[in-house]
């Protein structure tokens, strides 16, 4: 049993190893300007994942069903931008305000440079999950005493008590009110001007390192505990798990790397804008987890890109109006039908494809043989 | 002394077109233990089609089929997305709500082309009338009347009515109702008829106020009306209507406060500290979970 583990890890390393050299190859052959389609949907699709796996860790994991995703997503994403954004853009940027209240950036505090930039991102990353964190742990005390949906909707509420508190002009020379924020570095700014472009592979690296630690809390003892509560929370409790501090451990955990993916979000979107991160942004973590299925990592990882690719690239002909050559009129298309056809095929998914793309399996699962009935006991 | 008397008006129309909505999410989750997250979108599509039906017949007309419409639609909903899920656990029959909601978004805003529609003027309800010398739209006066003879109504059906029997049996206990001969299918449609019914009265005060409707203007008057269904204790009728008007009144004191962008903040704070002061909202029935 051991050995078999120890192989399948080495299978996913090998395989995600794979996946960066490909990402990486692709970004360095193709047309970037061509091809804008394709890498924005593998960025996208990589923040995503991180962000639908963070709230898998959650609700099929741990069984607590949070709506407040996109709340902690923009606690990262501020925390993110603000600690980052060059001194000398700050005046731009808060013009309504008179500059910032914040005024050094980590990049340049480390030295600046290449070396400084890298550096600057991970620790501002890491910052903005530990903001996402602090908070949820604050949350948390009252919270996550109540059950499933009465969870699900104070969560949601205070996803959207952060989003007033971020808007408002009082915070401004901090937060810049309702305004965006802007030019902070981006995943872009990894591309070595003239040399290796690595602005998707920064993206899966940082959204593959993520995704490994959360895979690895969830085989390790917490991560048993966890699905013994998910399971059977008062079985668990009399098997002596402490429910609450676990409960608050998953919260804070799933938090953390909300934020960080959020972080990563306005590093994809190139601002950061209270408004984006709506409930509706909620929602559609909640489907593509849902999709992918609940309990399965790389079902959410799966889903995030199909997702993201087919509502933001292979669906766009659908808002265009097409002329056929003999002059026929395509009926229905124009701007808007695209999302009716997308919702229409989520709605086909949840419907009739209950389990979602994996159940609770796991990739590599479906790649080994399937053993016999009794062999394992 | 004027400006308090405009917004305690408008507080307490306000909360009336938030009971109207509240009661709907407050019978489907008594009965379905659902948070019918589509209910806020029904309200909005019935807004959306008193603009096109208004524009095409005569008023006296698009009231009623606006009301036929909006039933209809709920009444679909159940069929479509809900009943398959009977037997499904909660979270998908959720998920699955959200799907729904998802959908008529985008519906709406392929149909508007995501552009603000005005809502038509209803003769006696969009003329204005002057109280204590604040000038307000009937809507505004009619609506707190309105609420309270409908529940009225409501309460009479629910407690007198072999259907209203039913659906107590049901919402206590779902299979014991089925295997004492209760129809389960109908008893949910029924529910979720009256809750779309009293969205559309709901959408036409509420849109005679605001006047324009757009794809996402169902969004948050849907999460206050539960916030308001949670607050009174869900599942219970009054509940909802006093939540609604808790509710509808703060909102409109803060919206005209200095503190305006706090207003849905605070309506969820409220719902926060309800929340884990008493779980089961003001009226809410106390539950005790079986091991």
């Amino acid at each position: 049993m051991k050995r078999e583990s120890k192989s399948g890890a080495w299978m996913v390393l090998l395989g995600a190893a794979a996946l960066l050299v490909l990402v990486t190859a692709l970004e360095n052959t193709l047309n970037p300007t061509s091809n804008i389609m394709l890498f924005m949907a593998l960025q996208k699709g990589a923040v995503y994942a991180l962000v639908a796996v963070s709230m898998n860790l959650l609700n099929g994991f741990t069984g607590l069903f949070s709506l407040g995703q996109a709340g902690f997503m923009l606690l990262g994403a501020y925390t993110y931008a603000i600690l980052t954004m060059p001194v000398e853009n700050r005046e731009a940027v808060y013009y309504i305000y008179n500059g910032c209240a914040v005024n050094f950036s980590l990049p340049e505090l480390l030295g600046g440079g290449p070396v400084g930039l890298v550096l600057g991102v991970v620790i501002a990353l890491i910052l903005g999950g530990c903001a996402a964190a602090a908070v949820a742990w604050l949350i948390g005390l009252p919270v996550l005493r109540l059950k499933s949906d009465y969870l699900a909707i104070a969560t949601l509420g205070f996803g959207e008590i952060i989003r007033a508190i971020f808007q408002w002009d009082k915070l401004g020379p901090v937060t810049n009110g309702a305004n965006a924020l802007k030019s902070f570095p981006t995943f872009s700014s990894f591309n070595i001007p003239g040399g290796l472009r690595l602005s998707t592979f920064m993206a899966f690296l940082l959204a593959g390192i993520c995704i490994a630690v959360i895979v690895l809390l969830i085989n390790s003892t917490y991560g048993r505990a966890f699905k013994a509560i998910r399971d059977d929370e008062v079985a668990a409790e009399a098997m002596g798990i402490h429910l609450a501090k676990h409960k608050r451990l998953a919260f804070c955990i799933s938090s953390f790397f909300a934020g960080v993916g959020g972080g990563m979000f306005v590093m994809f979107a190139n601002q950061a804008q209270a408004k984006t991160f709506t409930t509706a942004m909620t929602y559609e973590i909640l489907l593509i987890v849902v999709i992918g299925g609940i309990g399965s990592v790389s079902g959410s990882c799966i889903a995030a890109f199909l997702y993201v690719a087919a509502s933001e690239w292979w669906l766009r002909f659908l808002d265009t109006e097409i002329i056929l050559s003999n002059g026929f009129k395509v009926p229905f298309l124009r701007t808007g039908f695209r999302m009716v056809v997308f919702s229409i095929i989520i709605m086909i998914v949840v419907l009739f494809f209950r389990r979602g793309i994996m159940g609770d399996k796991e990739l590599p699962d479906l790649l080994r043989p399937r053993r016999k009935e009794g062999a394992g006991k | 002394m004027q400006y308090a008397i405009s917004i305690l008006l408008s507080g307490i129309s306000l909360g009336g077109q938030y009971a109207l909505i509240a009661i709907g999410y407050t019978m489907v989750y008594g009965i379905l233990r659902l948070i019918n997250f589509a209910h806020g979108d029904v309200f909005m599509v019935a807004g959306l089609m008193m603009v096109y039906l208004s524009a095409a017949l005569p008023l006296g007309l698009a009231l009623p089929l606006v009301l036929l419409l909006t039933v209809l639609l709920g009444f679909l909903i159940e069929r479509a997305a809900y009943k398959p899920l009977r037997t499904a656990p909660r979270m998908s029959v959720m998920i699955s709500a959200i799907g729904v909601s998802y959908l008529l978004q985008n519906l709406a805003t392929y149909a508007t082309g995501g552009l603000p529609q005005m809502y038509p003027e209803i003769p006696g309800l969009s003329a204005t009338v002057t109280i204590a010398g604040t000038s307000v739209k009937w809507a505004t006066v009619v609506t707190p009347f309105l609420v309270v003879a409908l529940v009225i109504a409501l309460t009479q059906l629910i407690n007198h009515t072999k259907t209203g029997m039913a659906m107590r049996a049901v919402a206590k206990d779902f299979e014991t109702a089925q295997l004492i001969g209760i129809r389960l299918n109908a008893v949910i449609s029924v529910t979720f008829v009256i809750g779309s019914f009293l969205a559309g009265i709901g959408s036409m005060l509420y849109f005679t106020n605001y006047q324009s409707v757009v794809p996402l203007s169902g969004a948050l008057p849907g999460l206050r009306a539960f916030v308001a269904a949670v607050f009174g204790g869900i599942g219970s009728v009054p509940g909802a209507v006093v939540g609604a008007f808790i509710i509808g009144l703060s909102e409109s004191v803060i919206k005209g406060s200095n503190w305006s962008v706090f207003s849905d903040a605070f309506t969820f704070a409220l719902l926060i500290v309800i929340l884990v002061v008493k779980p089961t909202g003001l009226f809410g029935e106390k539950v005790t979970d079986k091991v």
